[in-house]
């Protein structure tokens, strides 16, 4: 008999009941809530007359449609401001631990949970947002889910669930200078298309893997979801233990080695069997960029734009003509030749203070170009304040890009940081679909040091070319 | 939920590959804090376009929906669901769709029907040609038909959401009546509660 991949062990661990025939029952040990899948879930358990089961494992934020103007701002928008009055009423109602707009403790729900140490190895996460596959960087099964299965875990703490499919992603080797995580998740899901992941939990392994800081293996598992896949994992390491070590989620002292002693079992054993594999060599790796309206369609920053006669079949064709369309881009053109009109640092793939180092390195000593508008919208308050305290938020606004209040933002455009129609923009968040930073908006997803280099050079830029 | 199970009614192709729930459902409409009303929303991007297929008088009351390959990919916004059903679609016919909008459609009665792709450009061929051709979606028998056309075949369903559906069982009554073993599996739990990790006003008990 074969050994178990580390998501076969956290599922085994989880099953509450598994009846013949139907859906395993799969007990969730942290329910992550914001102010916009939950409302309707809210008024469900009222409607029903249900409680919270374990308001203990439920924790919320207001992340997604916050302003991120200074906080004396008041919320603009009547149906945002509402929105973000039902999140703290529901749970002080229910009595649900909340980060209101302000709090020391708020941020984008995917940043907050890793940085309070309350994302732990091995356990089930939840949220109604299909980006929390991004605490799978610490070993914990975590995946997105609707409405009607957030009120199911609150009601509950359980959810009805039929096993994935396990696809091993091996990424070997040494990545180049100036590529990073970003890039490798970038190059995976231009492999795996927007439905190559479905139906699959995704494991990230390899030497460039192995390599990366957590931050970084957050923002790999963060696009799990735009390859089709709810769910990506990395297995817990020292790094994994050195990054939890004094959060205020974990336990202190000598508890912290008994639960880090337990933690180190959440690796796939070596003769677990995958249902699928596949292999990326990162020394081949190089710095991209999306050109299209999903981020499957991605090249390499030196490359130039594709043609439908690239294409393999009548629906890819149709689908870059139509990409194209939207873009309003010419087959055949260098990216590098591109020109932008807004950057966008932030989200929850790019929005903790690893980015903001990176992307301020590339902006010290030099400027936004003429024209563009440059926001940095780090992803949470304490992320905000640790840059604060090295002096980042000085280099970014002497260099010319606006700093500004923790929260979702420019990432899908549900506050009042959106793109006008026809804008161009250079993005580190996850989603370059039609509209998604606003109407008419265009998307191209880079990495953050891409992200700072274009700013400054009005164009797709990397930055050796700034301080060329 | 309302039992599901036999849907009768006529198509309108959409024939468009990728098409995520951030086209479905914009965001700006996520603000709501109902549950209705999302219909008017729906593919609100495209329907300023006088040429889009649902602007087209001979589609209107359509109420199954012909799709590309990978329909709702991308945010798990269940909005999306409720914006299909409040504008009056009952089942979305394609050859796959994102997993999370799968899921959510189970839960709100919306019928999922994955036919391999040349059948969906078969029915959406034969739905441009008439418009007005009849749809017969059997969840009991797991079919679709153009009785018509005399056009028939099976579509995959895992047991327990067909029986869901045929039946309108809610999940949360069906997990409720297991508390019991919910509540033994919780004395074994090393979960950490977060009532140590936080005060009452949210700030951290440890630094």
């Amino acid at each position: 008999m074969s050994g178990k991949t580390l998501y076969e062990k956290i599922w085994e661990q989880h099953v509450v009941v598994a009846p013949d025939g139907e859906p395993t029952l799969l007990y969730i040990d942290l329910h992550l809530v914001h102010e916009v899948t939950s409302p309707q879930a809210f008024d469900g358990l009222r409607l029903n007359n249900r409680k919270v089961r374990r308001p203990d494992l439920t924790l919320a934020t207001a992340d997604h449609n916050v302003p991120t103007d200074p906080l004396s701002t008041p919320v603009s928008d009547p149906i945002s401001k509402r929105q973000l009055e039902a999140l703290g009423e529901n749970c002080h109602e229910f009595g649900i631990t909340v980060f209101p707009r302000g709090h020391e403790n708020q941020g984008i729900v995917h940043v907050i949970g890793p940085e309070l140490g309350v994302t732990q190895p091995g356990m089930t996460i939840v949220c109604g947002d299909s980006h929390t596959s991004t605490h799978g960087a610490l070993g914990s099964l975590a995946f997105g889910i609707g409405t009607s299965e957030v009120e199911h875990v609150l009601a509950t703490q359980t959810l009805p669930q039929q096993k994935a499919k396990t696809m091993s992603v091996v990424v070997d080797g040494t990545l180049p200078d100036g590529v990073s995580a970003k890039d490798i998740v970038l190059a995976i899901v231009g492999r795996l298309g927007t439905g190559g992941g479905a139906g699959y939990v995704l494991e990230y392994r390899g030497e460039a893997i192995r390599a990366l800081s957590l931050e970084g293996r957050m923002t790999v598992c963060n696009m799990s979801i735009e390859a089709g896949a709810r769910a990506g994992l990395v297995a817990v390491d020292e790094t994994t233990i050195e990054y939890l070590r004094g959060r205020p989620g974990v336990p202190q002292g000598d508890a912290f080695e008994d639960a880090a002693a337990r933690w180190r079992t959440y690796v796939s054993d070596d003769d677990a069997r995958f249902d699928a594999e596949i292999l990326l060599n990162a020394a081949e790796l190089v710095p991209y960029v999306t050109w299209g309206t999903n981020p499957a369609q991605v090249v390499a920053l030196d490359g130039v734009v594709p043609s439908p006669e690239n294409a393999v079949d009548d629906d890819e064709r149709e689908s870059i003509a139509r990409a194209l369309e939207y873009m309003d881009l010419t087959p055949g053109t260098p990216l590098r030749s591109v020109s932008v009109d807004v950057v966008f640092i932030g989200s929850c793939t790019n929005s903790r203070i690893e980015d903001l180092r990176a992307a301020a390195a590339v902006a010290k000593g030099a400027h936004v170009h003429q024209g563009v508008r440059a926001l940095v919208v780090p992803g949470s308050r304490r992320v905000k304040n640790q840059a604060e305290a090295e002096g980042l938020d000085q280099i970014f606004t002497e260099s010319g890009f606006e700093w500004r209040e923790p929260g979702c933002s420019m990432c899908l455009g549900m506050n009042p940081d959106i793109l006008s129609p026809g804008q161009r923009c250079a993005s580190t968040s996850n989603r370059n679909f039609e509209g998604r930073q606003g109407r008419g908006g265009r998307t191209h997803l880079v990495s953050p040091v891409v992200a700072a280099a274009t700013a400054i050079m009005g164009r797709f830029a990397t930055p050796e070319e700034v301080h060329a | 939920m309302k039992p599901v199970q036999v849907l009768e009614g006529r198509a309108v192709p959409l024939e468009r590959s990728d098409v995520d729930t951030d086209q479905i459902i914009p965001s700006d409409w996520l603000k709501r804090v109902e549950r209705t009303g999302f219909g008017r929303g729906l593919f609100s991007e495209w329907r300023d376009d006088s040429s889009f297929v649902l602007n087209q008088s001979e589609y209107s009351g359509a109420t199954i929906l012909l799709a590309g390959p990978r329909f709702g990919t991308g945010s798990s916004r269940e909005h999306a669901v409720w914006a299909l059903m409040d504008y009056g679609f009952e089942a979305i016919i394609a050859p796959s769709f994102g997993d999370i909008f799968r899921n959510n459609s189970s839960k709100q009665g919306l019928v999922i029907v994955q036919l391999i792709a040349s059948d969906v450009e078969e029915l959406s061929h034969l739905v441009k040609e008439d418009p007005s051709l009849l749809f017969v979606v059997d969840v009991e028998r797991l079919s679709v038909e153009v009785p018509e056309k005399g056009w028939s075949r099976q579509f995959p369903l895992d047991p327990m959401t067909r029986e869901r559906l045929l039946q309108g069982w809610d999940d949360i009554s069906i997990s409720l009546r297991r508390s019991d073993a919910v509540a033994s599996y919780e004395l074994t739990s090393v979960a950490p509660s977060l009532g140590g990790v936080f005060d009452a006003e949210g700030h951290t008990r440890h630094p």
